[in-house]
């Protein structure tokens, strides 16, 4: 590359060179990582404004009637699907990644599955699937010889056992996902030494495995937090009130938008317990990762019966997070065609939803590499408070983001419209609003957390004597980015794409609130049938979001098996304890 | 290199404020942008018969919640020329935060009476749908009143949506109206000990739900028995249209309590001409039939026809609360809902 050598010069302020001492501790890195950081923080500011112009007695009112009722059931269903996703997670990821039974090389990847779904469909899906007019329990009846519903009916779904059960087996992948991952990279030499010292199976899992898996249940359960507390869909459905359900309609119903904030307010000092418990347990991890020669664990033959046992605890999972859902879903999408047709607005939407989630995707990506090798490159506080300031975005639900995003978006267009006309002549009027750059802006806040937590994740693994190597060779920050460490990231790079793009997809109240006149996407198609109460018509929508969101699911899975051979390399590389 | 990327950064800006441009531009011909709480699925036969007469495209954009915000944040930026509501009460709310015009239009005051549309022509009301109480079909029941969903006879076995819905809200404020804010504490605790399963979902699904023998009496909307009955969502809705009776209830000593679809012309309203005619044209006798024949509801224009789904379920007897007063106690309803943890 010609340009290499000039750029190297630009380049060399950075802090880690001894020059730095001398110069600002500023660099390019830091500035574009603030820009990041302020657009994150923007809505969340407007927000506190919006929360502090509520009336008086409106507090009041908050702490007497919504608050406590609102904290004690999303406290509930946090604990129910922290449980759930856990025990699921770890217990199939043990199986998968320790064990060989029959259909084991299928469950690896098939496990996966469920997180194509997003959390209001299943909830539509297990509505109509488990009640007393639907196939299960008319099933059901006619086993047992009853007529009438009104003489034997199972508990109703929509309860708060329903909705941690439904969120619990589509969230659960997250750790799984995690964990599998820290089971596969776990040294053998010390399995091997406990099974040594008489440790049974049971004792290897529970007293070896387990302990130092913690820290990657952690990551995958706050993540499938964080996933229950933005969740809106579900929890409405099943008529449990959580807090994101609260701010919802407070906003809604009461067009009481102070209210509204302030809940959401309250509600982040949840969201900050979850992000402390998965910080805790990244830390917690590189302990984990200690091991100086890592072999793959070779996996125990489980003998017949305990093989089948394996594979059909591996299969409950998958049969009630993914196959039970989509089966549905194409039996009433192939109800609905026979009866009403396609709607010709289908392959537009298509269209639209993947164009704004891979363009957010993009971006996503690069600001999350930038934020964090800003962190990487830097020396004090500075980077980090404003690594976390970009992920805070994450934290705060969909609805409520974007309704902070409303007076930055129309701030900066009025900024751009008035220079422009007075500059140009022309008048650029809503060009955020109206291009659909606004629902991109939503994405990037939102799900830039998710790139920069598989990045962090990354970038552990490499050495800082690789920069250094890099950099007495010549190579300045950015080409160390570029032809070092991407080269080496690119499972973090592939795996926080595909998160965030699916995430994209799946995303509703942002795109609902944000979006151009007249654009849609399959979420908001879906929504608008759904709310109608003709989930059959918003079946097709439906499939279509979970056959799309298979997509970066399957290459996942085919990354994740890649990944195997490449822990090796980056284990070679990985840092040492001390750092 | 480094530079080349922000060069290639700016580009990227550039591109994007031109599309931006361009996207705006394509905005600016005189065709009417829409903004909606309404499901576009409702509506759109209407506003496909409007362009087919007058040649006038309609933009919309369905925005379920975040109307207001929008609308005002957009401020006189804004491409909106109609906004409509499904419940008037956000319809007066739009009013009362500034962002509707008055208009002066005598098809419009003719064709919608006085009490169904705003004071100087902020908002007009469109089509009408009743509160009206589903039971299961051998319930031998052929009146009701609102305040009998109370009732301890009623024990475990109602359904009906989030007390947050505003079709809920609007019915709990008109109560409000009627007996003040104690009695309506009380008739809400009751409801809330009546019921059978959790405040939520749809409307449809208290019918299916009475079907599934969950629950013996609900409260919906009146249209979506016309929907379900109808067979417009297929024959599996239809069996919960028919698997329950309907009953058009009303206040002691008053009437059926109604909501309304309404609209009103945005305050900075680029085609204001056009948004009016779109108006007017939603209030002439074809749309008026329409809306009954489409969408199962009431028309608000005197002598427009009525869907014979809906007219079988009896004589509507509108109640005589002024709508304005009751969307006052929307606020007092709304706290009830939470203080009596309706939805808990």
């Amino acid at each position: 590359m010609p340009q290499a050598g000039s750029s190297i010069k630009s380049d060399s302020i950075s802090s880690d060179t001894p020059a730095a001492s001398q110069r600002p501790r500023w660099n390019p890195w830091l500035i574009v990582s603030g820009a990041v950081a302020l657009a994150v923080a923007a809505p969340i500011v407007a927000l506190v404004v919006t929360a502090s112009a509520g009336s008086e007695g409106l507090w009041a009112h908050l702490t007497g009637s919504i608050l406590p009722a609102a904290i004690r059931d999303t406290l509930i269903l946090l604990t129910g699907v922290g449980i759930l996703t856990a025990v699921i997670g770890t217990g199939t990821a043990w199986l998968v990644a320790a064990h060989d039974f029959p259909g084991r090389r299928i469950f690896d990847w098939a496990l996966l599955l469920p997180l194509a779904v997003p959390t209001y469909i299943i909830a539509y899906a297990y509505l109509d699937v488990m009640h007393p007019v639907g196939p299960v329990q008319t099933a059901l009846r006619a086993l047992l010889g009853i007529d009438s519903p009104r003489d034997f009916r199972l508990p109703d779904i929509r309860s708060m056992a329903g909705c941690i059960f439904v969120l619990g087996f589509v969230l659960y992948p997250y750790v799984y996902l995690t964990t599998r991952a820290m089971f596969l990279m776990q040294s053998a030499n010390l399995i091997d030494a406990a099974r040594t010292l008489g440790a049974g199976r049971r004792g290897v899992f529970l007293r070896i495995a387990l302990p130092l898996a913690r820290p990657a249940v952690a990551i995958g359960v706050s993540l499938a937090l964080l996933e229950t507390l933005n969740d809106i869909g579900a929890a409405e459905f099943l008529g449990v009130r959580t807090l994101t359900v609260s701010v919802y309609t407070t906003w809604v119903t009461r067009s009481d938008l102070p209210g509204a904030a302030q809940i959401a307010i309250a509600m982040l000092t949840v969201v900050v317990l979850v992000v402390l418990l998965e910080r805790w347990a990244r830390r917690q991890r590189r302990y984990a990762n200690d091991a100086q020669h890592p072999r793959p664990l070779a996996r125990h033959r489980l003998r017949r019966g305990a093989g089948v046992a394996a594979a059909l605890v591996c299969a409950l999972p998958v049969l009630i997070g993914f196959i039970v859902p989509t089966w549905y879903l194409v039996d009433q999408t192939i109800a609905r065609i026979r009866f009403a047709g396609i709607s010709p607005a289908i392959p537009a939407e298509v269209l639209n939803t993947v164009l704004l989630s891979a363009i957010a995707t993009v971006l996503t990506i690069v600001a999350a590499l930038v934020v964090v090798y800003a962190v990487r490159l830097g020396r004090g506080a500075a980077p980090r408070v404003l690594a976390r300031t970009a992920s805070l975005g994450y934290a705060v639900p969909g609805t409520v983001l974007a309704i902070g995003l409303l007076p930055v978006i129309t701030g900066i267009e009025a900024i751009v419209d008035t220079g422009a006309t007075r500059v140009f002549g022309v008048s650029t009027g809503l060009f955020l609003l109206g291009s659909g750059a606004a629902v991109v802006y939503a994405y990037v806040a939102r799900f830039l957390a998710i790139s920069a937590g598989s990045l962090e994740a990354g970038f552990s693994r490499v050495s800082p004597s690789i920069d250094a190597a890099a950099r007495t060779l010549g190579a300045g920050a950015g080409r160390t980015l570029l032809q070092v460490h991407v080269p080496m990231l690119r499972p973090a790079l592939a795996t926080g794409a595909l998160l965030v793009f699916v995430d994209c997809m799946k995303e509703l109240p942002a795109t609902l609130l944000l979006r151009p006149l007249g654009f849609e996407t399959l979420a908001t198609h879906l929504y608008g049938e759904a709310i109608r109460g003709t989930y059959e018509e918003a079946a097709i929508a439906a499939l279509l979001i979970v056959a799309v969101g298979l997509v970066p699911v399957l290459i996942l899975v085919r990354l994740g098996v890649r990944g195997e051979a490449e822990a090796g390399m980056t284990a070679s590389v990985r840092a040492p304890a001390s750092d | 290199m480094h530079n080349n990327k922000l060069r290639n950064g700016r580009g990227v800006l550039a591109a994007a404020v031109l599309v931006g441009i361009a996207g705006i531009s394509a905005e600016a011909s005189a065709d009417v942008n829409l903004y909606t709480t309404r499901e576009p699925g409702l509506i759109q036969p209407l506003l496909d018969a409007f362009t087919q007469e007058t040649g006038i495209k309609v933009n919309s954009i369905f925005v379920r919640d975040g109307l207001a915000e929008r609308v005002a944040a957009e401020g006189q930026r804004s491409p909106a020329d109609v906004l409509m509501t499904v419940d008037f009460g956000n319809l007066i709310d739009l009013v009362e935060k500034g962002l509707t015009q008055p208009i002066d239009s005598e098809v419009l005051n003719d064709a919608v009476p006085e009490n169904l549309r705003g004071e100087d022509g902020h908002w007009y009301a469109l089509s009408m749908r009743a509160r009206v109480v589903y039971a299961a079909k051998d319930l031998d029941i052929d009146s009701f009143t609102y305040e009998q969903l109370g009732d301890a006879e009623w024990r475990g076995k109602l359904c009906i949506r989030s007390g947050q819905h505003p079709y809920n809200t609007a019915m709990i404020a008109a109560h409000l109206v009627y007996h003040g804010e104690e009695a309506t504490r009380t008739w809400l605790e009751g409801m809330k000990q009546n019921l059978a399963r959790a405040a939520t979902g749809g409307d449809r699904d208290v019918a299916r739900d009475i079907m599934g023998g969950i629950c013996d009496i609900g409260v919906g909307n009146s249209y979506y028995v016309g929907l379900m009955r109808g067979g417009r969502g297929g024959p599996e809705q239809q069996k919960w249209g028919d698997a329950i009776k309907v009953i058009l209830p009303t206040f002691e000593g008053g009437g059926t309590h109604v909501n309304i679809s309404g609209a009103a012309i945005a305050r900075y309203s680029p085609n204001k001409d056009e948004a009016v005619q779109l108006l007017e044209y939603l209030v002439s006798d074809a749309a008026q039939k329409l809306y009954a024949e489409a969408n199962y509801e009431y028309p608000v224009k005197e002598g427009a026809a009525i869907d014979p789904i809906i007219a079988a379920l009896g004589d509507l007897e509108v109640d005589p609360t002024p709508l304005t007063d009751i969307a006052q106690q929307r606020g007092a309803a709304s706290r009830l809902v939470d203080q009596v943890g309706f939805d808990q």
